[in-house]
């Protein structure tokens, strides 16, 4: 046998480079600025793209064999949990409505962050994070599908899942999540990645895919916890890659700095009102709570969050000045949006309910400076209303802000007894907004946000009914028309949890699976 | 015999949620690949448009020249959602370090007759810039196709490519050394019989509409480059020249790109059945492409079997016009 000469040993990172790195060459039949036209348009200076580290060096065969580990053990969790009906063991029929909540609401960002990071993967001409994207536009479809494989078995037994995708386009609280991501598709690759991939990612998941997945773990929902445990082996991928693409734009040049901070100051905003959903969720709609939307928020944001900012610190970056804003708001959002919420009931895909006794003990000792003073009496009112039979659904629409589409139920800060109302002009129209906040976001790109498919303005213009409806009819019953074009069926998917089919279909089967009868 | 655990059975409120219900014109229950892909895409209501492409919504039908009235027919025949899809590709993926360890361990790269062994480095190394290529072109394919459909078996297809650029870069280190590869590269850049292939896939980077980059790639290119590479020459030519060991480190392509061919077809066929429309100008694009193909993979097939490439090709040539046939298109 001929002598081989020994070959060089290549270590993990050389090896990782030419498995990957060492893929790409520099074209010469076509110019850069055409194969890759949308790196320049919004001021990144970029000079090498070489000096990218990569956060994770996974290559294809171990990315393929770890995810199919993964996925077998999830599917033979999800499969268990629908033959035996585990949806019956969960603490208390309530619990379903923030499964509701995170598949009308979160489920459908998966496919949008599918799709962007497919975008901004093939945007870049660094070939490190291209990897990096393509990997994470491929985990963001598993997301989308485990979840909808998994809530399809609780949309087989209970109302509120049934349309979701239309609700996603078409329900006004929906067109919170929804715009946050189309705002950021379809912003350039560089302020994807800071909104996603670092603001969204990196900064926010604790306080969005955790307090949900923590909370199925304390209600019994075995199915989700499978599903949210499963991604979070994913999350830490798309975190790191989301620390790493801050990092590495503002080392590439300092006019990147002012840039990034602004986006950062934007997209932190963007994602609270988002959250704005979780919290209510957080403090209202777990029948076993984890913990408070305020003790999350301390927690995850102000310490975590905090120290992550001043780790940052030596790049220039500051702490998002919204913090500030939201520190004043921690001890009434949640109360704030449920009371919201639970007036308008009657347009949502979900129950509401009034806290129970104990449940208003325990929001009196998470929050005691405000949720005495300021919500307890109002529950006390609706809750005596209500027993003297005058439940009442608001039937009228709220007023939405421009940029994150939330009604304006938000108070101003400081003062938790005045609604906060903010508006600008613009080429001869008036916008309104919730916060000081939202209304620098719009006034820094106006031809934007004046594009927003705003719920309540559609329907005031007569967008949002079944084709053929006559709005000048006697009789004519706009909110009726609305939910049949939602597709929102009355007195099964929305009204009061108290009465409602899930409420007596849970309780009679879970009499059948408990008792003899 | 199966026992049923379930203490209870009660009846379901519906099988399947209302969009699916609505395509398939009846609730019962599906498939988990349809579950989670028809209908998945937004279709309207789109908040802004966007910054990078303000003529166009965030998908846009209109990003292509094709029409359909149902994207959702444009369906992946191996039923590929991603758990199906990672659980495909880690069998195969465990028999790929099956055959690498195989080969190593047994000292069948050493067995091999020094000319076969040159000529595979010389042949395959370089076409690992070429799967970058379509890995790259595959990722704008999901990124601005119309639909969940088309769009998800093309992050597969992209993410299936870097998987085949990083077996041919350990194939090259196998058979080679780090100098294989940079010696691979450079005949990529430099060498004029890579240039023609080089420039095809250059000049499919700048091609803005995902079907036709669908065909340009996976159905042109691939089309011919996998039959004429992998199952001619390295299975056929170098197996016969004392070469079979590189045929088994080559498995994993010549079994994906018999896989992935009925995805390609599927969705092609789809498309060109819908109208006469949508087969002229998948034909023009065909008839755009295919001689350049032809031209760009004459001089790489001759790297490794010299006079005999024109007759190769000419063979592929052949089963690739019969495959177009099939599809409702010609050579």
């Amino acid at each position: 046998m001929d002598m081989q000469v020994a070959k060089k040993k290549l270590g993990l990172k050389e090896k990782y480079q030419v498995m990957t790195r060492d893929l790409d060459w520099t074209p010469t039949y076509q110019k850069m600025e055409d194969i890759y036209p949308y790196v320049h348009y919004e001021g990144i200076k970029i000079h090498d793209w070489d000096r990218w580290e990569d956060p994770f060096r996974l290559t294809m065969d171990a990315y393929w064999k770890y995810q199919a580990e993964k996925e077998k053990k999830l599917y033979a969790i999800i499969d268990a949990y629908a033959q035996n009906n585990g949806h019956l063991n969960v603490t208390d029929a309530r619990y379903i409505n923030t499964v509701k909540l995170f598949l009308t609401g979160v489920s459908p960002l998966e496919y949008m962050a599918h799709r962007g990071f497919a975008h901004v993967g093939r945007a870049f001409p660094g070939l490190g994070p291209r990897v990096a994207c393509l990997m994470q536009s491929l985990d963001e479809m598993r997301h989308l599908q485990t979840q909808v494989h998994a809530i399809s078995n609780y949309n087989k037994y209970y109302n509120g899942f049934h349309d979701f995708r239309q609700w996603y386009d078409r329900v006004w609280y929906l067109s919170v999540p929804k715009s946050f991501f189309d705002d950021a598709i379809t912003a350039g690759p560089f302020e994807f990645m800071v909104a996603i991939g670092f603001s969204f990612e990196y900064v926010l998941t604790n306080l969005l895919f955790v307090p949900f997945v923590s909370g199925a773990a304390y209600n019994g929902d075995m199915g989700t916890m499978a599903y949210g445990f499963s991604a979070q082996s994913d999350e830490a991928r798309h975190m790191t890659l989301g620390l790493e693409v801050i990092k590495f734009i503002l080392e590439q040049d300092p006019d990147n700095l002012p840039i990034v901070q602004r986006w950062i100051d934007k997209w932190t905003w963007r994602g609270y009102r988002v959250l704005t959903l979780v919290a209510m969720m957080m403090d209202y709609m777990l029948p076993k709570r984890t913990m408070s939307w305020k003790e999350a928020w301390e927690i995850y944001f102000e310490e975590n969050g905090g120290a992550l900012f001043r780790d940052l610190s030596r790049y220039g970056i500051r702490m998002p000045k919204c913090a500030e804003t939201i520190a004043l708001e921690k001890d009434h959002l949640s109360h704030q949006a449920w009371c919201t919420f639970y007036n308008y009931t009657a347009a949502t895909a979900f129950h509401t309910w009034i806290p129970t006794e104990d449940e208003m003990q325990w929001l009196s000792a998470k929050y005691p400076e405000s949720f005495d003073k300021y919500y307890r009496p109002r529950w006390d009112f609706w809750r005596e209303q209500a027993a003297k039979g005058n439940r009442f659904y608001n039937t009228t629409l709220p007023m939405l802000c421009q940029t994150c589409q939330v009604p304006m139920l938000f108070t101003e800060p400081g003062d938790p007894t005045k609604i906060c109302y903010r508006e600008t002009d613009y080429e001869g129209m008036k916008y309104h907004f919730c916060s000081d906040h939202c209304k620098e976001i719009f006034e820094h790109e106006p031809e934007k946000y004046v594009q927003a498919w705003l719920p309540v303005h559609q329907i005031y213009q007569g967008n949002c009914f079944p084709e053929g409806t006559d709005p000048t009819a006697e009789g004519f019953d706009p909110l009726k028309a609305v939910l049949q074009w939602y597709n929102i069926v009355h007195g099964r998917d929305n009204l009061d949890f108290e009465g409602s089919e899930d409420q007596r279909n849970f309780a009679a089967w879970r009499a059948q699976a408990t008792r003899n009868v | 015999m199966q026992i049923d655990l379930r203490t209870v059975t009660i009846k379901p409120l519906r099988h399947t949620f209302d969009h699916i219900a609505r395509y398939l014109g009846t609730d019962k229950p599906v498939s988990r690949y349809l579950e989670g892909s028809i209908g998945i895409q937004p279709k309207d209501i789109f908040h802004y448009r966007p910054t990078w492409e303000p003529e166009r919504e965030i998908f846009d039908e209109g990003r292509t020249k094709i029409r359909m009235k149902d994207w959702d027919a444009l369906k992946d025949p191996r039923q590929f959602y991603y758990g199906a899809y990672t659980s495909a590709r880690a069998r195969q993926q465990d028999t790929a370090e099956a055959n690498f360890d195989f080969v190593e361990s047994r000292g069948l790269v050493e067995a091999l007759p020094e000319e076969v062994r040159q000529a595979a480095i010389a042949l395959l190394v370089p076409l690992r810039h070429l799967a970058w290529g379509a890995n790259m072109n595959n990722a704008a394919v999901c990124a601005y196709a119309y639909a969940a459909m088309a769009a998800q078996a093309a992050i597969y297809q992209s993410m299936d490519q870097l998987g085949i650029a990083q077996y041919l870069t350990r194939i090259g280190l196998l058979l080679g050394d780090v100098e294989a590869l940079s010696a691979g590269k450079q005949a990529w850049m430099n060498d004029p019989a890579w240039q023609p292939l080089r420039r095809y896939v250059e000049d499919s980077f700048v091609v803005k509409d995902p079907f036709e980059l669908h065909t340009v790639q996976n159905l042109v290119l691939d089309g011919l480059l996998y039959p004429l590479v992998y199952d001619t020459i390295v299975d056929q030519v170098f197996a016969a020249r004392g070469g079979a060991a590189i045929a088994m480190l080559t498995q994993f392509m010549t079994q994906w790109s018999a896989e992935t061919r009925k995805w390609v077809d599927a969705t092609l066929k789809a498309i060109v059945t819908e109208s006469a429309e949508n087969r002229s100008i998948v034909q023009d694009w065909v008839d755009a492409w295919l001689p350049r193909a032809k031209e760009a993979l004459l001089p790489v097939s001759a790297i490794a079997v010299s006079e005999q490439a024109p007759a190769l090709l000419d063979e592929v040539m052949e089963g690739f016009a019969q495959r177009l046939a099939k599809i409702g298109l010609s050579a």
